[in-house]
């Protein structure tokens, strides 16, 4: 194992401190309706770290995910990223200020080239502007340097051969690669990934989670929902296990794969008690 | 059958200021529907402001005619920012049923009665377009395009139409090659992308809004330029239709399709209708029309050339749905 989690010093318990976290989360709750989808009391994610949320079916982590980003708001709480307040902050202000995420469900813009997903994906471009946009000179050299960037990345997210190609042909992996490098456009601080490994063939995920690990090795901070544990133990720094809504546990893989809670959360409290003699 | 009238008259209604009516109304709809995936079902609306922001002003209150387009640029940004504001937030299915609705406000009011003091009510307006008269440098005589005469005023409506339809494609171009024209693109595809890599989706669908709707005022500028009246019944829904059809039969999202949609559409249904008209008339001298009288005859054509034109226009979504300029491979795809 290439990762040495042993490494890690934070405490094993549900919101626990990590020093300078990136990502502090108080008392965000969620309901729809009667259902209580999301009910974090508190919690950090560590900086430079590769953290993962997992959790049964219906656990609240995609829904975590949708407030964290503003693609949601929560009925309570408030969340700092990097010390500033996130609450109420629209979704594409989180993105401008550091932190990007990706969707269960990729959303490669299908009847756009490669290339343009990713030329997209850069801040602050002068020719986004409408009045500005009109007048190719001023946004040619910086669209330059873009596009250098965006083919830097596809070589790199081994896309470069398709640069030209609308995004809806690629493959179900493909596309996957290609939102995390859309998502590196950005040039995002913190990356959150939604089930990066859904529907991606045994022989992608390889060069996916080492695509993962270079983004920790650049300085990003990894924070992503997967069911996929081969893939959460082989990469996870860190792991924060969800179940109804709730963080139960964190931890390093060992630490919760042996917490009784995160057991009984993805196989039922009674797993060990033989129901037929009672019912 | 005099077929030299029959196409020069039906090559003159494919470009005439007519057709550039079309041409621009539906320009202004592919910027929202085409570029940016905005259902706007109320395309007939924007036109509709857009023409009576220009007669009411002249007719009623004799304005200068600068300050008359001047309006007609502002109310329809107006109402692009009304119409915004209330639905944008919501899911594209609002948007539709609002646009429509809007848009049928708009012309029952501007049938209405009680405004009739303002609007003309059913009759409308006329005297409105003495400054284009004014501006016109062709000798009223006109021209003639084979066998269809082009009055001066219509020449001058026809050529400076063309400049002006020139303008506003080149910006519409301009625009969309741009990194602007690409996050409309971006949230026609999936807008929660374009969020989450940063981009304020809202506002670029309120500019795209205003530019599409002003795009479409001004086509409904030239529609009652070229009839020297501006009436309620010209921005009935079918209009919002048939520029849908334009830019379907054209190419979604391409500069030229509706430009060229408009010529096909407008030419197949004039060249079937005068076709028609020819087959079932009947002279003192000659009693017998060209189609049997069991068949059709003068009383019912009419109605048949939007069945003709319907077929043909099927015909071609079937064989071609990526329309005439539209690119086969953005056809593979669905938009989700």
């Amino acid at each position: 194992m290439s990762t040495d989690t042993s490494a890690v010093p934070f405490e094993s318990v549900p919101g626990s401190q990590k020093p300078d976290a990136i990502l502090v989360v108080d008392n965000v709750t969620r309901s729809f309706g009667g259902l209580t989808a999301v009910n974090v009391a508190h919690l950090e994610i560590p900086r430079h770290r590769i953290t993962a949320l997992i959790g049964p079916n219906g656990a609240g982590k995609t829904t975590l995910f949708n407030l964290l980003t503003g693609f949601d708001e929560p009925d309570t709480g408030e969340w700092k990223f990097n010390g500033l307040s996130l609450g109420g902050v629209a979704a594409h202000k989180v993105a401008r200020r550091g932190m990007v995420r990706t969707f269960q469900l990729t959303k490669a813009l299908s009847r756009m080239t490669i290339i343009d997903n990713m030329r997209l994906g850069a801040r602050n471009q002068r020719g986004e502007s409408v009045w500005r946009g009109i007048i190719r000179p001023i946004w040619a050299s910086q669209e330059q340097d873009i596009t250098q960037k965006a083919e830097d990345l596809l070589e790199r997210f081994n896309l470069a051969h398709m640069r030209d190609e609308l995004a809806g042909s690629l493959s179900g992996g493909q596309r996957k690669l290609l939102e995390m490098a859309r998502a590196l456009m950005v040039e995002p601080e913190m990356v959150m990934l939604d089930e990066p490994m859904a529907g991606v063939n045994p022989a992608l995920k390889q060069s996916l989670l080492q695509h993962i690990k270079v983004l920790r090795d650049e300085g990003r901070t990894v924070l992503f929902v997967e069911h996929d544990m081969d893939m959460v133990r082989e990469i996870s720094d860190w792991i924060i296990v969800m179940a109804q809504g709730e963080v139960i546990a964190e931890g390093t893989f060992d630490d919760v794969g042996s917490n009784s809670k995160v057991v009984d959360a993805y196989l039922g409290s009674h797993h060990d008690v033989d129901l037929g003699d009672h019912a | 059958m005099n077929w030299g009238l029959i196409l020069s008259n039906s090559f003159y209604t494919a470009i005439s200021a007519n057709a550039i009516a079309y041409m621009l109304v539906a320009t202004g709809l592919n910027v929202h529907f085409g570029y940016t995936g905005l259902l706007n079902f109320g395309q007939a609306g924007f036109a509709a402001i857009g023409a009576y922001s220009l007669s009411i002003p002249i007719s009623r209150f004799n304005w200068p005619w600068p300050f008359a387009v001047l309006l007609v640029i502002v109310s329809a940004v107006a109402l692009a920012l009304l119409l915004g504001f209330t639905t944008l937030r919501l899911r594209a299915d609002y948007l539709a049923i609002v646009t429509i609705a809007v848009a049928e406000i708009i012309r029952l009011s501007l049938n209405s009665v009680r405004f009739t003091w303002l609007t003309g009510g059913n009759d409308g307006l006329q005297g409105f377009t003495s400054f284009m008269e004014k501006l016109n440098p062709f000798p009223q005589q006109g021209i003639w395009l084979w066998k269809q005469k082009i009055d001066g005023y219509r020449l001058w409506l026809l050529v400076s139409g063309w400049v002006l339809l020139m303008v506003v494609a080149t910006l519409v171009y301009l625009l969309m090659r741009s990194p602007w024209g690409r996050v409309l693109r971006s949230i026609r595809e999936d807008e929660d992308a374009a969020r989450s890599l940063g981009k304020n989706v809202f506002a670029y669908k309120l500019q795209s809004l205003m530019i599409g709707g002003a795009i479409g005022a001004i086509g409904g500028v030239w529609l009652v330029l070229d009839k020297q009246s501006s009436q309620p019944g010209d921005f009935a829904t079918t209009f919002t239709f048939f520029s849908y059809t334009i830019i379907i039969l054209g190419g979604v999202a391409r500069v030229k399709g509706p430009v060229i949609g408009t010529m096909i559409f407008l030419f197949v249904i004039q060249f079937v209708d005068i076709s028609l008209q020819q087959a079932t008339k009947t002279t003192p001298s000659d009693p017998t029309p060209l189609l049997p009288t069991w068949l059709i005859d003068q009383n019912n054509y009419a109605q048949l050339r939007f069945m003709v034109a319907g077929f043909a226009l099927a015909a071609l979504v079937v064989f071609r749905p990526q329309g005439i300029f539209g690119d086969k491979r953005e056809q593979a795809f669905d938009v989700h």
